[in-house]
């Protein structure tokens, strides 16, 4: 398993070499790897229906409990198998699509990073794993969108997707920290293990407000689903992949996921009800109202995103059924679709409906596999979409809140989706011949080869429901629900009131669609004067607010003077350490002086008198001469009080200092007064402040002894076990030898840091 | 920067060989007694740089033979050698290993990886403040 | 004797933030001296001060024969005492090459060289 997912990233790096060996087969070359990982996820099936789920351990950094554990249920097992599925046929299509473009190995290499950091996130057991490999889809979905980085809009809405979702991802981050919390637990299967009521805790609220926050942004719920249409100016495969069955999918996958630890709240299905129902209808409605066809697809993606969304918030065994079904049938219809898409533009040029027409005499195949896609699309009989959009209307219509909106909502949004399917099958393929730029003729194998087994997969589950439904779906099903469950699938009801609400969505998304030449030029004043105010109208306000706040802020503490940062760092950490000392442990002022004799006071005044004058003396002498005698103050207070090692030491450096001093300080001007009074007093201000205050704490740590100190080991065992009498020796050499190391390092790069720096200097010189 | 005094000279002479003595008498008494590798390092830089001082940098990279910057280099070898015995014990690093060697009348030479591992320290606090002091006073000249 | 020293390295600190915080960066080496120094002392004092019984085994002896002064802050003192002097090295190194690249030794008029 763990090769399973790893397996992307590896063959990710040597793609680049392969692609050089094997020319333009590469797309066919590269599917193998996921074809063989579908094959290898489709033989634990069987395990998984006799055992329901299996965890997989391997250890990841053992000592915080961090393992990559792999969770393999139904749920992981259908998302596993739609993406190594789909992104088997998405690469042989890329290698066709993408034929001859100069940066096809990039791509390739970005791909299948992509897609192992997916088949990881959906197969990760951990939380800080699943949180791991989000956010490397995350970026690596912005390699992609932006793969044309030469195009300024394409780097643009890169960019948005990268912020939206990777923004998304950090609040995310901070929910499974917190559910973690919650629970004790990093691990998903404990976590869906443990019977513990997860609505009563007190951050029950906070966890599922950001999660939801995450998953939200990832799966482009209103009003965060701005970023995905802009993602369309990444290439084809790319669109046709993210948001079919991975990217977008990583949302709501997580909201499956966690449904039967955080379900039982009502914050938790009446969010995902409200927020899924008005994704849905917003997405059904500017799919329909968008002219471009993969800004089509792309709405009608977000509208299947909240319908998934707000089924999982109904969360009956019904609605997670048809959740499974809509899941599986939307990523069959949507990447064959988004391929067929990408075909049409291939080969005519635009990616305008209104310019095309007629296509059907010059792209037969294509028109046929456009129809069977639509069909399910607009969930027709005998497609799986059909299936699964029966199950939604039952579902809804048994919905124990809110089921008349919600049911509402769903007959608005199908009707408007009809239309859709029509406008992407119907509309470039029958009719007048259109305009197009390029004389169009049938897309080559390798683009149609994808959509045709995805569109007949979804014919086959269609007129077989049972067949998906056996093998996967229902302990799919299972694992969302959190038990397992009784399903049937059939793709005929009989007449009830699914079938009728279906028939009359048909009619009128059919008399939509006739009229909806006439309806454009309104649509589209309505949505102009909307975007004004629309979600993104505010992602481009809080971006520039963004970069005002920083340009703000790097004038006020960024400011280049040194002084200044010093000032601020100092007065902030003295402060709330002050503030810490205050509230937590109170102000001792004791002086006892009972136990000291004069010659310690006589050292003592020493020290103060030395490091007063060194800093308030105008003379650089002067100060480098007090600092002598500060450094031997230190030296005589180490002798005087058992550290003989210090004494000496300490006595060494100082004649070294001095010396090195010597050879550099005076080649610096005299001392002069560069600051103000204020200034002066200012920081007379702080420094007094920040004196007090280590004063106290000293005071304080004296009183306190949080932790048994360690120092008892090395002095019991420097005899026995080191064999050494002068325990500081030998805790530098033997006991913490490590740390000594480390810091003979240190010594070094300081020594050559200087030795570059002297000669720089040199061959500076020999420049004219 | 080279002194023309006669007494820094001579007194240069006689003190740096005993100095020598005595930082490296600090070294090895350094596991029993006050001392060890900081701060036998620390009177042999001592030494040299009083060296330098009286006779200039020049001389001193003569009688140091061997560039302050390689002294350095072979004192973190030394340091990172002392790990190979518990590397081949397969025990943690740094574990220290010893050995006695008998030696003629009634005393043992005792060696172990903590001794060469202070020679390391030696060598590489040596190495560093030799690098500064020759690259600092050449850099003058 | 160590409430005594609280106060010697409170001073210590004080002076040291104040040259620091100076314009002329001579100064601020010597505030990074006397910071070092104070440190070391701030780690020495806290441990406890305990006078004539260094941390050093009588010879043929197993474990001290009564109470000697903790050696884990010595240790830690002794190698920061020889990084500080490091540090010191570079840094003293550093400026001598700022000033002879810009001119100065004002730390203001340094804010605006790094382009």
């Amino acid at each position: 398993m763990l090769l399973a997912v790893l397996s992307g990233f590896l063959l990710a790096i040597v793609a680049p070499a392969l692609h050089r060996v094997t020319g333009r087969y590469i797309g066919w070359t590269l599917a193998i790897l996921p074809a063989s990982l579908t094959a290898y996820f489709a033989s634990l099936i069987p395990e998984v229906q006799t055992n329901g789920s299996l965890v997989l351990e391997y250890a990841w950094i053992p000592g915080l409990g961090i393992n990559l554990n792999f969770l393999v249920d139904g749920l992981s097992l259908v998302f596993a198998l739609m993406i190594s599925g789909i992104g088997t046929f998405i690469l042989i299509y890329a290698g066709a699509y993408l034929a001859g473009h100069k940066y096809l190995a990039r791509f390739f290499v970005i791909m299948l990073s992509f897609m192992a950091s997916m088949l990881g996130l959906v197969l990760s057991d951990n939380l800080i794993s699943i949180f791991v490999f989000w956010e490397l889809t995350s970026i690596t979905s912005y390699m992609l969108i932006g793969f044309n980085h030469e195009d300024m809009e394409a780097r643009k809405c890169a960019l948005q997707g990268l912020f939206v979702t990777a923004g998304g991802g950090l609040v995310l981050m901070a929910g499974l920290i917190l559910l973690s919390i919650m629970t004790g637990s990093y691990s998903l299967a404990e976590i869906l293990a443990s019977d513990s009521a997860l609505h009563e805790h007190a951050f029950y609220t906070a966890a599922v407000l950001c999660i939801l926050a995450g998953t939200f942004t990832k799966s482009a719920q209103v009003p965060f689903h701005f970023w995905l249409p802009n993602a369309m100016a990444a290439p084809t495969p790319v669109s046709a992949f993210l948001h079919s069955a991975t990217m977008v999918k990583a949302g709501v996958y997580l909201m499956a996921r966690l449904n039967p630890a955080l379900g039982e709240g009502d914050l938790w299905s009446q969010t995902l009800m409200l927020f899924g129902a008005a994704t849905m209808f917003t997405g059904a409605y500017l799919a329909f109202s968008s002219t471009g066809i993969k800004k089509v697809l792309a709405y009608s993606t977000i509208m299947a995103l909240g319908t998934l969304t707000m089924l999982i918030g109904v969360g009956t065994e019904l609605a997670l059924t048809a959740f499974i079904c809509f899941l599986v049938a939307h990523s069959l219809y949507k990447g064959a679709l988004f391929m067929l898409a990408g075909a049409l533009d291939h080969e005519t040029g635009t990616k305008d409906i209104t310019r095309m027409g007629g296509l059907r005499k010059a792209m037969p195949v294509t028109a046929t596999i456009a129809c069977l896609a639509a069909l399910s699309l607009a969930g027709l009989p005998p497609l799986f979409g059909f299936v699964a959009k029966e199950l939604m209307f039952e579902s809804l219509l048994d919905s124990p809140l809110w089921s008349a909106g919600l049911t509402t909502a769903a007959v608005a949004a199908s009707v408007l989706i009809v239309g859709v399917a029509g406008l992407v099958a119907i509309k470039p393929f029958f009719g007048q011949v259109g305009n197009t730029p390029k004389t169009p003729h049938e897309a080559p194998f390798g683009m149609l080869v994808g959509p045709a087994v995805l569109s007949l997969t979804a014919l086959v589950f269609g007129l077989a429901p049972f067949l998906p439904e056996g093998a996967l779906l229902r302990s799919a099903v299972g694992s969302v629900y959190g038990a397992p469950v009784e399903t049937y699938l059939a793709l005929w009801h009989g007449v009830n009131v699914p079938l009728i609400l279906s028939i009359g969505s048909l009619v009128l998304g059919l008399s939509l669609l006739a009229g909806w030449k006439r309806l454009q030029p309104s649509i589209y004043a309505i949505n102009t004067s909307a975007a004004r105010f629309g979600p993104e109208a505010g992602y481009f306000r809080f971006m520039e607010g963004i970069t005002i706040v920083a340009a703000w802020q790097t004038r006020v503490l960024q400011n280049g003077v040194l002084g200044l940062y010093l000032l601020l760092l100092v007065a902030v950490t003295f402060g709330l350490t002050g503030y810490t000392l205050l509230t937590h442990h109170g102000i001792n002022l004791t002086l006892d002086l009972s136990y000291s004799h004069f010659y310690e006071w006589g050292i003592a005044l020493l020290l103060v008198v030395a490091a007063v004058f060194a800093s308030a003396t105008h003379s650089r002498l002067g100060s480098v001469a007090s600092m002598g005698v500060l450094g031997f103050g230190v030296a005589l207070t180490f002798i005087l009080f058992s550290a003989p090692d210090l004494g000496i030491t300490q006595l060494l450096v100082e004649t070294l200092t001095v010396i090195l001093l010597v050879l550099v300080l005076f080649k610096l001007p005299e001392f002069v007064n560069l600051s103000s009074p204020f200034e002066r007093y200012r920081d007379l201000a702080v420094a007094a402040f920040a004196g007090i205050v280590m004063t106290l704490l000293i005071l304080a740590a004296l009183d306190v002894q949080y932790f048994e100190s360690i120092s008892s080991y090395y002095i019991e065992n420097s005899a026995p076990l080191a064999y050494g009498r002068n325990i500081v020796n030998v805790i530098l050499v033997d006991f913490r030898a490590l740390d000594t190391l480390g810091e003979i390092f240190v010594l070094s790069l300081a020594a050559l840091g200087v030795l570059s720096m002297i000669k720089l200097k040199a061959e500076d010189q020999h420049k004219p | 920067m080279k002194s023309n005094t006669l007494i820094l000279h001579t007194a240069a002479l006689f003190i740096m060989p005993l100095q020598l003595m005595f930082s490296v008498f600090l070294l090895f008494r350094g596991h029993d007694e006050p001392g060890g590798g900081f701060i036998g390092g620390l009177v042999a830089s001592g030494a040299f740089v009083l060296y330098a001082f009286a006779f200039g940098s020049e001389a001193t990279r003569r009688i140091l033979r061997v560039a302050p910057r390689d002294l350095l280099a072979a004192g973190l070898l030394f340091a990172i050698a002392s790990t190979i015995p518990a590397f081949l014990a397969g025990q943690p690093m740094l574990t220290a290993h010893w050995w006695e060697l008998p030696l003629p009348g009634n005393s043992y030479l005792k060696l172990s990886t903590p001794l060469i591992f202070d020679i390391g320290v030696y060598a590489a606090v040596l190495g560093t403040i030799m690098t500064f002091v020759i690259n600092l006073m050449e850099a003058d000249e | 004797m160590e409430s005594l020293m609280a106060y010697v390295v409170g001073i210590l600190f004080a002076a040291a933030i104040y040259m620091m915080l100076r314009r002329s960066i001579v100064k601020l080496v010597i505030g990074l001296m006397i910071l070092s120094n104070a440190a070391n002392l701030l780690i020495f004092v806290v441990s406890g001060m305990t006078r004539g019984a260094p941390p050093l085994l009588p010879a043929g002896a197993e474990a001290p024969a009564s109470a000697i002064a903790d050696p884990l802050p010595q240790a830690l003192i002794l190698t920061a005492i020889v990084i500080a002097f490091g540090v010191l090295a570079f840094a003293v190194v550093l400026i001598r090459r700022a000033y002879e690249v810009v001119g100065t030794d004002d730390l203001d008029q340094m804010k605006d060289t790094d382009t």
